[in-house]
Order: structure tokens, then C-alpha cells, then sequence
């Protein structure tokens, strides 16, 4: 049952059996968001078996990739344009600017690219997931399809779990290439570094084990995303008040999973 | 049909459900009015398990709904019909789209038999040409038909109707009141109504029940109800201003 009501329905005794409280209800947040987001993943295939679901996944897709093109395209050439002033400002007072290719493609490969990519989803996906689902929640069409029967994992956060599945690595990865473009026209305009040398340092640097790391946060920070916002949906009450708390909590924690996950993989992958 | 069996529910650090037990037979419109926040809406959900008494049981037939959980909850919520307050019908989709949902996603009718059902829904509400619209190109009455039309396309046994006529206007309320009334007399629908609209009541119910402190203080036919002198439910006929002769000439 999505529908769930109040754990506790009296008000706590004390200061500390309101603290022990609210550690309960976080933990039984975090598992009931686990579980919805494990179950949303499970249901996938789910999505290719009628045409309804289908274009359903299709309409998903546009929200989470076309819709965020414009945004992600900002994002990603003024990130890597940051990245090669910044870097290269210092490197300059070596004479060794030469180098802000390997910088910036190394930045944004491993970190900036599936971290940016991610926070861009959570302010402007996660957000109006967190939106949708939370005002069905207030307005009672969640029950409704609860009472048809229809399990609202299956038919609302399935297709969105799956569409930011097969949209973030795709688009990190295009926040990577126009960050190196990004970089690249800094270097050439601003550090007189000529654009094919920028681009054989950051083409030498690269490597696959850094691609493929980008993409799995990539992935993950989706996934993230939409597991938290649509917690948050599904578990909205108190009208246009409450749609607003959700809306503002999928984003705030959403950003805060981000970067600790992000630390966990690093740390996972890349030995000191 | 429809047993509450000792029901308590605790919420927001009161007893809004407390020791109430009823029975509602199979045919029958069951009416439920009382002041606000006296857990009418608290009590229908119970129905469908989308709320769960604190102790006691609620039983739909020889199913304790209250305990049920997975295929035997969904079994038993496929019995019933759901008119929510506001319609609850799905923005992105076309009045005709929410009606054929439940038919859709959990039966395996031919898309024809399909349209046809939902065409025979919006008829029944007097939706016929309004199944193209999107639910916010309707007005609120209009809402609560496709609503209702969306509850019974799937030719339910028991119907929950949450505040049917909340916020419309006189005639619409009526016409929703009648279209309650020939659901239950041609298909034999079993009806459970949560009302403050007492008049509406007096029609349409073979018994009224007066909800008030978590226990029905008054369940009798409308011609007892009017009659009573149970003081909550004097005051409440007052306020409304029907007389113990309320019936006559309505």
C-alpha cells in the first residue's frame, strides 16, 4: 500500500522520545524509499509490454532528456569553461597551461560531469516529479488507483525510474563533451592554448575506467533522484503547503545523496 | 455485506472512530452525515483498507478487510466503486481515458468492449459528449460524474460515494441524489453515502446514520431520523431546517 497513515498517533512524551521518534520515522523513510525504488526497478520490463506503456515511457523520456537539454547544455559548457580558467589561471603561473585539457577532461569525466548532470535532474526532474505525484497524493487520485487495483509504483515511478535510467549516463556524457568544449574555447581565447594541443591533452588522459565510473554515478545519481522524489510525492500530505515541502525536500535531499554517493563511488573506485 | 466489528481509530492523538460497530446489508444505500471532522471519510476509508483500525475489524462478507494485505486486498477492493471528494480523476488523461483505466490496466476486454463500456458509463451520467475533455475543462460537478462513472465501469457490488454532493449547485446535487438512487435500483448496488446534505439524505437512504464522538448516536430509516429526538441529531436537522414532519412534500 502506497496510501500509508501516521506511525505514531499521539504526540511524544518528551524532548527525547520525540528525538528517538523522529530517528525511527527517518530510518522507516529510508527503507520504504529503498523498497519503492527497488520495486520501481524491478517493474521496468513491465513498461514494454503494452503500447500504453510504452508511450508512456516515451513521454518520460522527453521530460527527463529534451526537456533538459537547454539547461544541461548551460550547465555543462560553463562548467567546463570554470574549470579551464580556473585551472588554468594557476597553471599559467608556471608556464604550464598546456595542461588544462588533461584538468578539465579528468574534472569532468569522473566528477563534474555525472555531478552536475545530477544536480540539474534533482532541481529540474526530481523537483516536478516531486510536484506531480505529491498534489495526486493531496487530491486523492493516488488512492484512486490504489482502489482500481493499480499499484502506483508500477504505474507512475517505473516509467520515470526507467527513463532516468537510460537518460543520465547519456547525458553526462554530453555535459562531458561540451565541458571540454567549454574548457577548450577558454584555452584557446583567454590562455592562448592552440585548440588541437587542448584537445590531444585531453583526449590522452582519458580513460575508459574513467568513462565508465562517470556513467555508473550517473546512473546511480538517476536513480537517486527519482527514488527520493517520488518518496516524497507518495508521502505528501497537508495540501499546497505540503506539495511545496515536498517539492523543496526531493531537492535538498536528493543533492545531499548525491554527494555522499558520489564520495562512496570515488572512494570505491580510485585507490589513494 | 459491510461489518464494523468494535472499530477504534486513533488519530492526531483522539479516538475519531471509537467502539463503533454496524452492519450494512447487501442492496442497500447506507447514509452517513454528522458535523465535520467526525471521521465519516475516516469510516468509508476503513472500508478499503486505505486506513487500518487501531483494534477491532472491519469485514466485507466473510473477508476481514482490516487484515487483508497483496491479492486478497485487491480482490476485495475490485467489489468496490470509489467516488472521491473531488472526482480524483488523472489530469493528463481525457475524461474517457480515466473511465476505461480500471478496464485497461486490470482486465483483458477488447478495446471495443472497452469504448463500449465507457461509453455506457458517461452515458449513465449524462457525460455522453464530454468524453473528449480534459478533467480541467469540466466543472466540479461534471468532475464528480466522470468520477462516478469511472467507479462503476467496472460494475462494482458496493459503491462509496465520499461527499457526492459537496459544492454543487441544487439541481446537480439532486441529479447526482438520483443517479445513486437508479444505480441502486436497476443494477442493485449496494451504496454507502458520507453526506452533510440532509436532504439529499432523506431521499435517496433506506437508513441515515448519525455520526458524532466516533459513535453513531442515531441509524434509522428517514421517516425515524426525522423524528428523533436524539439532540445531536435534532440540532443537526435544525441547522438544516427540516422539521420532524421533514419528509412531507418533499
Amino acid at each position: 500500500m502506497i496510501t500509508r497513515e501516521a506511525v505514531y498517533s499521539d504526540a511524544p512524551e518528551s524532548a527525547a522520545a520525540g528525538g528517538w521518534r523522529a530517528v525511527v520515522l527517518a530510518l522507516g523513510d529510508i527503507g520504504r524509499a529503498g523498497s519503492m525504488t527497488f520495486q520501481a526497478l524491478v517493474m521496468m520490463p513491465l513498461l514494454f509490454a503494452n503500447p500504453r506503456s510504452r508511450r508512456e515511457l516515451a513521454r518520460q523520456l522527453y521530460v527527463t532528456g529534451i526537456k533538459s537539454l537547454a539547461l544541461i547544455t548551460v550547465v555543462g559548457m560553463f562548467t567546463g569553461m570554470i574549470l579551464a580558467l580556473q585551472v588554468g589561471l594557476e597553471l599559467r603561473r608556471y608556464n604550464q597551461e598546456v595542461y588544462i585539457g588533461s584538468a578539465v577532461m579528468v574534472s569532468l569525466l569522473r566528477e563534474m560531469g555525472p555531478f552536475m548532470t545530477g544536480i540539474v535532474l534533482a532541481a529540474c526532474v526530481g523537483s516536478s516529479m516531486a510536484a506531480q505525484i505529491g498534489t495526486m497524493t493531496v487530491n486523492d487520485e493516488i488512492a484512486a488507483l490504489e482502489m482500481m487495483s493499480i499499484n502506483p509504483v508500477r504505474f507512475l515511478m517505473a516509467p520515470r525510474i526507467a527513463a532516468m535510467v537510460l537518460m543520465t549516463p547519456i547525458l553526462s556524457f554530453y555535459t562531458c563533451v561540451l565541458g571540454v568544449i567549454g574548457g577548450g574555447i577558454v584555452g584557446v581565447t583567454q590562455l592562448n592554448v592552440p585548440w588541437d594541443q587542448y584537445m590531444s591533452m585531453a583526449i590522452d588522459i582519458a580513460r575508459m575506467r574513467d568513462l565508465y565510473v562517470g556513467l555508473l554515478k550517473a546512473l546511480v545519481f538517476g536513480i537517486v533522484v527519482t527514488g527520493v522524489s517520488c518518496f516524497e510525492g507518495f508521502t505528501t500530505t497537508q495540501g499546497a503547503v505540503g506539495v511545496g515541502r515536498a517539492t523543496r525536500r526531493s531537492v535538498i535531499t536528493s543533492i545531499l545523496v548525491i554527494l555522499i554517493l558520489g564520495y562512496v563511488i570515488t572512494r570505491l573506485f580510485y585507490d589513494l | 455485506m459491510i461489518r464494523f466489528d468494535h472499530v477504534t481509530k486513533r488519530l492526531g492523538g483522539r479516538d475519531v472512530l471509537d467502539d463503533l460497530s454496524f452492519e450494512i446489508k447487501k442492496g442497500e444505500v447506507f447514509v452517513i452525515v454528522g458535523p465535520s471532522g467526525t471521521g465519516k471519510s475516516v469510516t468509508l476509508k476503513h472500508m478499503v483498507r486505505l486506513l487500518t483500525p487501531t483494534s477491532g475489524s472491519v469485514w466485507i462478507a466473510d473477508t476481514e478487510v482490516s487484515a487483508a494485505n497483496g491479492g486478497t486486498l485487491e480482490k476485495v477492493r475490485e467489489r468496490f466503486g470509489y467516488l472521491f471528494q473531488g472526482g480524483a480523476l488523472l489530469g493528463w488523461m481525457t475524461v474517457a481515458d480515466n473511465i476505461a483505466l480500471p478496464l485497461r490496466e486490470k482486465t483483458r476486454l477488447p478495446e471495443k468492449e472497452i469504448e463500449a463500456r465507457v461509453a455506457e458509463a458517461l452515458s449513465m451520467v449524462g457525460l455522453e459528449d464530454d468524453g473528449d475533455k480534459f478533467p480541467n475543462e469540466i466543472s466540479g460537478g461534471m468532475q464528480k460524474r466522470a468520477g462516478l462513472a469511472r467507479a462503476i465501469v467496472r460494475r462494482p457490488e458496493i459503491v462509496l460515494y465520499d461527499e457526492p454532493t459537496s459544492g454543487l449547485d441544487p439541481i446537480t446535487s439532486r441529479t447526482i441524489d438520483k443517479l445513486i438512487l437508479k444505480l441502486n435500483t436497476d443494477l442493485g448496488i449496494t451504496s454507502v453515502v458520507v453526506t452533510h446534505d440532509l436532504q439529499g439524505a432523506l431521499l435517496i437512504a433506506d437508513r441515515i446514520a448519525m455520526l458524532t464522538g466516533g459513535r453513531f448516536v442515531e441509524v434509522s430509516a428517514p421517516k425515524v431520523f426525522v423524528a428523533t429526538d436524539q439532540p445531536d441529531v435534532r440540532g443537526f436537522l435544525d441547522a438544516q431546517f427540516i422539521s420532524k414532519k421533514g419528509l412531507e412534500g418533499m
